[in-house]
């Protein structure tokens, strides 16, 4: 179904409440592989579109949770700005879909994540009622910070319809910097310096033995700062379009693997778990961030959860899909504590559509 | 002034077996004295004062969750406490409740300077965790004004900020990790080293959340590479609307400053009186502007931001030169509330959020409130992130004037959220804006927040008279109403 209004969503959501039927929100749709295969109904979200209000002297942007993320990239682009969680996604992807699927890019390691990014939103829950959550202003405490709930739920609480984004000032230069040939502690090591030093490094990631190191903002400082990478090693420069390939092969790391893994990590721990050997990897966030290619999902599981990380598995055969949760199994209190939140939200269980393997909590 | 729940008489009568039990569970840490307990009667939302029933001083995590396990078993009312500095009454006990201090829980755990994390105890001060790692070039990013007393615990439970979030975030932003006690005693932990959560980021929702979902016994937080460089310029203006353009100014040519402070003129020259900074006293508003980095980007942008100074009508501009110079720009600022203390017996600091944009028409739309009121106000401003600190000047010991600051504070905050902000950008709900919180967020609104509260601590034990105007018991909130629409619950208590 593709509700038109706040009303036909409460509507819709209420009626599968009342019925036990289960729905799945969807943007654009395009992490719909994401998880276990599933035959529900699907809510499409697109209807709830445009830009709301946009002042960029405020720093603060609402658009309707339905908006193309390309719009909006392009719109803060357009005035100078950006979305610094460096969001990205396929063609279609929407703002609401970002925010729910927790999409952050290489600029996190530096500059937070979708959730440290999202002021507000507007949403109907399980329970068929709209409500708010957080605020428009790029600084609150009035009342639960329901927006970090919101990211990186994938719909399993509300159905987003409208999102307020802290946007930031677009930096006028940005210089990338490498050294090659490091083996993966060496990799880690050299991130792990150049994150903890003066030179405000924005991305750190690692890729085929290639470490790099992006420096973002002002012409004089990205200058300055560009001796003390050097100083550090990573001497050489990549021109724009090789720095441009190298960063956007992060958003759609290893595209030919059947079974992708995205692992979160203590990053002085990423060098031990990529060293196992397990497939092909991709280190973003000066280790923090993982990918990894690897079909031996126990293996996987066990390295990430003994390096205190965890694994989350993006793209795979159905088959797999069907037998491997996609989010990390965690203990049991939080579990039971995670579950319970759910239910507050989403008493019937309309949201819980059998994607994530987990154990019916409803009523 | 507000009410809080009424006092559970079957509970007070058992005041003495009460303390027998947690004096099982913590032998050398039992305040039962009534003279003794008077210490914790308030925070730092002084004109609120009650003393607990009992206060406990536990030490170590299995002693927190022994003591609200047992709380929990004999549905005995629990109030944390960090350090009591909470600007909100955040930690304002209550008669009939156990008062649950963390002040021993003192001891930075751990430093790794590799993944620029420390791991700390709630108790550690703020100021601390800076000074654990300073050595090395590393600081603890969030600095609230109390920073050399506030506690990590403290600031995780109120998402505190300080003058520097705008460029540097909140708490919530600079939090990783925390291990918690839930109110039934079970300890949990959310978040850790890795930089995003397993499943759903409960972390998230626990900082902020006042003490009301469970109690933090350790907290993993970020450390930054300290910048190399940190210059101020002081700006003044004839008028606050010049001020204000130049703020929007300085956003628009792409600057994030550390931090962006403006004093309206009652502060200025409060504050100048006090510290003697060196502030212009002919002007009406004055803006702080620091810019931190590497050397080349601070001078490449104090010239900018001294430009956009002129452009806008500038009368005075003073770029420091040396660091002593910079601290004593800061100082004015902030020993503003003190400096206010001094040309008025009692100050009432209020702290909304607005659009940057709507600044004029709020000044002076609280000038006549001012005179409504018959109060006088002054002003110091987070002018980056919009977060407003009218500071209202009164005498308790006049009749009515406590009443009079508390209505003009709700006047102002009402007006925060007419124009599309906020009743708190930084000091939290507590008790003092409690009764507030229908004017930003529907039953609704509120209902969904609730809810995560019963998540967490069903029986409503923990902190309980904050935060929420009106007490629903989960049970009543769990329940579908699949037609409903707004259900008022008239036989619920209102404070």
């Amino acid at each position: 179904m593709r509700p038109a209004s706040v009303e036909d969503l409460v509507e819709a959501i209420a009626g599968a409440a009342a019925s036990g039927r289960k729905l799945e929100i969807a943007g654009g749709g395009t992490k719909a592989q994401v998880g276990a295969p599933r035959d529900v109904e699907w809510v499409h979200m697109t209807a709830f579109c445009g830009v709301i209000d946009y002042d960029p002297a405020e720093l603060v942007l609402t658009a309707g949770a339905g908006t193309p993320l390309a719009e909006i990239e392009a719109l803060v682009a357009s005035k100078g700005q950006m979305l610094a969680f460096e969001p990205h996604g396929a063609a279609g992807s929407t703002l609401g879909g970002t925010v729910a699927a927790g999409v952050s890019g290489s600029r996190r390691v530096s500059r937070g994540a979708v959730r440290d990014h999202l002021l507000g939103f507007k949403a109907v829950s399980g329970r068929g009622e709209s409500f708010v959550g957080g605020a428009k202003v790029v600084k609150n405490v009035t009342g639960y910070d329901l927006p970090k709930l919101a990211a990186g739920s994938w719909g399993r609480l509300f159905a987003l319809t409208e999102v307020t984004l802290k946007v930031l000032p677009r930096p006028p230069e940005k210089a990338t910097l490498a050294a090659d040939g490091l083996d993966p502690a060496a990799a880690v090591a050299l991130m792990s310096r150049a994150l903890g030093s003066q030179a405000e490094v924005a991305a750190a990631a690692c890729v085929d033995g290639v470490t790099a190191l992006r420096l973002e903002g002002f012409g004089p400082s990205v200058a300055a700062r560009r001796a003390l990478l050097e100083a550090m090693g990573a001497a050489r420069v990549l021109s724009e379009s090789e720095a441009e390939v190298f960063w956007a092969g992060l958003q759609q790391p290893l595209p030919d693997a059947p079974v992708l893994w995205r692992l979160s990590l203590p990053a002085s721990r990423a060098a031990e778990v990529v060293g196992k050997g397990l497939g092909p990897w991709r280190m973003d966030w000066g280790g923090a961030r993982v990918w990894l290619a690897c079909e031996d999902a126990e293996a996987v599981r066990a390295a990430a959860g003994a390096a205190g990380g965890h694994a989350m598995l993006v793209r795979a055969p159905g088959a797999m899909r069907q037998r491997v949760a996609a989010l990390h199994p965690q203990p049991g209190p939080v579990t039971a504590l995670e579950q319970r939140v759910r239910r507050a939200f989403d008493p019937k269980g309309v949201f819980e559509t059998g994607r994530f393997l987990d154990h019916s909590h409803a009523d | 002034m507000l009410k809080m729940p009424p006092a559970d008489g079957r509970v007070l009568a058992r005041k003495a077996e009460i303390a027998r039990a947690l004096a099982a569970i913590v032998a050398d840490g039992v305040i039962a004295d009534v003279d003794a307990l008077r210490v914790y009667e308030s925070d730092g939302l002084t004109a609120y004062r009650q003393p607990p029933m009992l206060a406990v001083l536990p030490r170590t995590t299995e002693q927190v969750s022994q003591i609200l396990a047992w709380c929990h078993r004999e549905g005995v009312k629990v109030v944390p406490r960090g350090s009591g500095t909470s600007l909100s009454g955040g930690a304002l006990p209550l008669e009939d409740a156990v008062l649950l201090g963390m002040a021993r829980f003192n001891q930075v755990l751990e430093i790794d300077y590799a993944d620029r994390v420390a791991v700390v105890q709630p108790g550690v001060t703020n100021l601390a965790v800076t000074q654990a790692v300073e050595e090395q070039g590393f600081y603890y990013a969030p600095d609230p004004s109390s920073q050399i007393a506030c506690s990590i615990g403290g600031n995780v439970a109120e998402n505190s900020g300080g003058v520097h979030c705008l460029k540097y975030g909140l708490t919530t932003n600079n939090v990783l990790g925390v291990e918690m006690v839930l109110m039934d005693g079970q300890v949990v932990r959310l978040g850790g080293r890795a930089l995003d959560p397993a499943g759903l980021d409960l972390l998230g929702v626990v900082v902020g959340s006042e003490g009301l979902l469970g109690v933090v016994t350790e907290v993993t937080v970020r450390i930054l590479p300290r910048p190399e460089m940190a210059r101020a310029v002081l700006i003044g203006f004839p008028s606050v609307e010049q001020a204000g353009q130049a703020v929007a100014d300085v956003i628009a040519a792409g600057i994030i400053p550390a931090g962006m402070e403006m004093m309206d003129k009652p502060a200025i020259h409060a504050a100048e009186a006090f510290v003697g900074a060196g502030y212009p006293l002919d002007v009406e508003a004055l803006l702080i502007v620091e810019l931190d980095g590497p050397g080349a980007e601070c001078n490449h942008l104090i010239c900018e931001v001294e430009a956009i100074g002129r452009r806008n009508g500038s009368t005075t501009c003073r770029v420091s030169t040396s660091e002593a110079e910079r601290l004593t720009f800061w100082a004015g600022r902030k020993a503003a509330f003190p400096a206010v203390g001094r040309i008025s017996p009692d100050y009432y600091c209020m702290d909304g959020t607005i659009p940057r944009r709507r600044l004029p028409e709020v000044l002076q739309r609280m000038e006549r409130l001012s005179a409504t009121h018959g109060l006088k106000v002054a002003n110091v401003f987070h002018a980056g992130d919009g977060n407003l600190h009218p500071l209202i000047l009164y005498d308790a010991n006049k009749d009515g004037e406590l009443e009079r600051a508390e209505a003009f504070g709700a006047d102002i905050l009402r007006l925060c959220v007419e124009v599309g902000g906020v009743l708190t950008g930084e000091h939290g709900v507590g008790v003092e804006k409690r009764d507030l919180m229908p004017e930003m967020f529907s039953e609704t609104d509120l209902q969904h927040q609730q809810r995560v509260k019963c998540a967490f601590d069903p029986e409503l034990l923990l902190n309980p008279g904050k935060v929420f105007p009106v007490l629903h018991r989960c049970a009543e909130l769990g329940r579908m109403h699949v037609h409903g629409g707004k259900t008022a619950f008239p036989e619920l208590p209102r404070f």
